[in-house]
């Protein structure tokens, strides 16, 4: 099976880069997550209800809808704020990018640790521009609104094909499939990785592996 | 088709094509609201969270939806669609969008409909989230409030596009496919937001940004099935009360099997299809026969309890759809109602200046008939008047030069309201006439000005010795402005 990779390009100003990035990644995880799983007896569960939260954005003309989930974004928040560092700190020209990528865990024998498997990577290429004057961030605030507009609608567009999922796991393979860590709401397996690159356009050393969910801690 | 289908099957599908076209409709009007939208995720499940969204029910919505689907679903060549429009203060409107959900023939006989489906329809309903807050008129419903409100219509049958105007953009949210048939759910919206008066639109080539209608007070349109968009949740204080959602069989199910494998993940056959344009039918006048019976309403936020006759729907929609009727404005024949200012003379037919609330009413021209003898309209040519406030003041009491308008004028003593001779020292009509009149400025007389400026240019090497011994000051000045 071929994981699915989409990639989605942004140009913008330094401040929005964690609004952007805010507003992408939870428009996929909205359609990426479902309600907590209660397994019943019989072999069948019930799915609890997801809540959405509209949020405005302060730099870019943009509002957007978030799983109300506060766990779940201050995980976004997290990841985002050290991409951000990391790309306005790198001394490059602020081209970098930041990665969602839902996987599925397979259990493997012992002594082998347990194989991620990604089905679905989402990037996001940012490139970071300066802009001289206040006309100019008015400006930057709109066109940047309008394109995560189109970047929603990409993605809404990717999502509606309908190509692979992973199947629906039984209670005692949950976990390989949906992080269960949340208490509210119940994502796919999802990490966040992000890579800044130089101005020759190579990634450089800072490429660092972030899990949320710490699939290494047998 | 139906055949292959089991009859608890279609129960389900035909329960679940219900409830997402309500929830459609919550979702694209809650998002029109004005406000932001916060529900709460519960990780535990309750029988009313349909595609386990949490998603309000406000009643007047689902009200409005089901008298609009009146028992049936949406089906092939049977859409529903919602349509935005944003209303003026003054009473124009314009059509912002309009959400379809339609159903086209594309059967997907193999897919589960008790858990494929549910899913995908939840899926979609979490697009349309998200897509709502995408298109132009969500930025426009979040600044609705004095100056313009946003208003809804849910109707039933076939896709009206035309009054989106030209270049309008369409944005396809998703499809889910069934055993009879695959919903598509999308969205046609305006592009050209340059607010034009929709019968304008009607008659010629739309002008940018010019409301042309400008001084008819266009009676107050027929809004019977258009709906506000600035609901609060409704409580049960507010006195209406609706039919509830049909209790015990209409619980969604939020029990799923673990058996498998027939979960079997159909693999996607719909491709990359990007954003297909939403072919517009030109001219397709509304199905007036299945459209909501609204009675007209007021502003306000009560909804209309008592449906109206089918002539009168039939006149509500054309007002307000595509059919523009009226006639060209007339404005000697219209029903003038905008609030006349001083000095206008500008009547209707049985309106005299007597009955307008104008100052100085008894100095105002007696002929009213004809619009050339207007002076707003026409005004005289005459080089006295040197400036517009001048010739309005000029108007009632003029001696000079105003062409053949003079012989409709009678010559009176200018008596300023509220004056009188023994208080003050100066006639306030002499200061008034004297002030109309100022002496030139010895600046300005050209004879002067040549031997000011040969002044000036000897003074100027003193001042400038004078400016920079003082240079200390200014650039004080300056830090305080910085």
């Amino acid at each position: 099976m071929n994981c699915r990779s989409e990639v989605l390009e942004v140009s913008l100003e330094s401040r929005q880069v964690d609004e952007a990035m805010l507003a992408l990644l939870h428009t996929i995880l909205l359609h990426r997550s479902t309600g907590k799983f209660h397994y019943k007896k019989e072999g069948t569960y019930s799915i609890g209800t997801v809540g959405s939260q509209d949020t405005d954005c302060d730099y870019i003309d943009f509002s957007f809808v978030r799983v109300s989930s506060e766990e779940l974004d201050r995980a976004m928040r997290k990841s985002v704020g050290e991409f951000k560092d990391a790309l306005c700190n790198s001394g490059s020209d602020g081209v970098g990018q930041i990665s969602l990528e839902f996987y599925q865990k397979k259990k493997s024998r012992w002594p082998f640790s347990d194989e991620c498997i990604p089905w679905e990577v989402w990037s996001i290429k940012v490139n970071v521009v300066s802009l001289a004057n206040e006309q100019e961030r008015q400006i930057c605030r709109e066109k940047v609104g309008e394109k995560l507009g189109e970047k929603v609608i990409n993605i809404v567009e990717v999502i509606n094909r309908h190509e692979y999922l992973p199947k629906m796991p039984t209670q005692s393979e949950v976990d390989n499939v949906f992080d269960t860590s949340l208490k509210d709401v119940q994502p796919y397996l999802y990490k966040i990785t992000y890579q800044i690159t130089d101005s020759l356009g190579t990634s450089v050393s800072t490429t660092m592996r972030r899990l949320i969910k710490d699939t290494l801690a047998l | 088709m139906d055949s292959d289908l089991s009859p608890q099957d279609k129960k389900d599908l035909d329960k679940f094509i219900k409830f997402f076209a309500l929830k459609t409709v919550q979702v694209i009007v809650q998002a029109r609201l004005g406000e932001k939208i916060c529900t709460r995720s519960s990780s535990s499940p309750t029988g009313s969270d349909w595609f386990n969204l949490a998603i309000k029910d406000i009643p007047e919505v689902t009200h409005e939806a089901k008298k609009a689907l009146a028992g049936q679903l949406p089906g092939i060549g049977r859409s529903m669609c919602v349509e935005i429009s944003l209303k003026t203060s003054e009473g124009d409107s314009m059509e912002l969008e309009t959400w379809c959900l339609e159903m086209n023939e594309k059967c997907d006989k193999d897919i589960k409909v008790s858990y494929t489906v549910y899913n995908r329809l939840s899926l979609l309903l979490k697009s349309l989230l998200a897509i709502t807050r995408v298109t132009p008129a969500y930025k426009l419903s979040r600044k609705q409030g004095h100056d313009y409100v946003i208003l809804y219509r849910i109707y039933f049958g076939e896709v009206q596009l035309t009054g989106l105007g030209e270049g309008f953009q369409s944005v396809r949210v998703g499809i889910v496919g069934t055993p009879v048939g695959t919903i598509t759910l999308s969205c046609a919206y305006r592009t050209n937001l340059a607010f034009m008066s929709t019968r304008q639109f009607e008659r010629t080539a739309p002008i940018m940004g010019i409301i042309i209608d400008h001084f008819v007070d266009r009676p107050f349109a027929n809004m019977g099935h258009m709906h506000p968009c600035n609901y609060r949740t409704a409580t049960e204080d507010e006195g209406v009360t609706y039919p509830g959602v049909e209790d015990s069989q209409e619980v969604c199910t939020t029990s799923f099997s673990t058996s498998p494998p027939s979960q079997m993940v159909i693999p996607g056959k719909e491709g990359g299809v990007p954003q297909a344009p939403v072919q517009p039918s030109h001219g397709t006048p509304a199905d007036h026969g299945r459209m909501p019976t609204c009675t007209p309403s007021s502003m306000a936020r009560r909804i209309p309890a008592t449906p109206s006759s089918s002539g009168e729907e039939a006149e509500t929609l054309s007002q307000s759809s595509e059919a523009k009727s009226s006639s060209p404005p007339d404005i000697l024949e219209t029903t003038f109602t905008r609030k006349v200012g001083a000095f206008v003379n500008k009547p209707a037919n049985q309106v005299t200046t007597a009955c307008l609330d104008l100052p100085f009413a008894a100095f105002a021209p007696k002929n009213f008939d004809m619009e050339e003898n207007d002076l707003m309209v026409n005004p005289p040519d005459s080089p006295v008047v040197e400036s517009p406030l001048q010739g309005s003041l000029h108007s009632d009491g003029s001696t000079g030069s105003s062409g053949p308008l003079q012989d409709d004028f009678v010559m009176v003593d200018f008596k300023p309201a509220f004056s009188k001779d023994d208080l003050l020292p100066i006639d306030l009509g002499t200061f008034y006439r004297e002030f109309q009149n100022p002496p030139q400025l010895n600046s300005l007389s050209i004879d002067v000005s040549a031997q000011s400026m040969a002044e000036d240019l000897d003074t100027l090497p003193v001042k400038l010795a004078l400016y920079e011994q003082k240079i200390d000051e200014f650039d004080a000045f300056v830090e305080t402005l910085q």
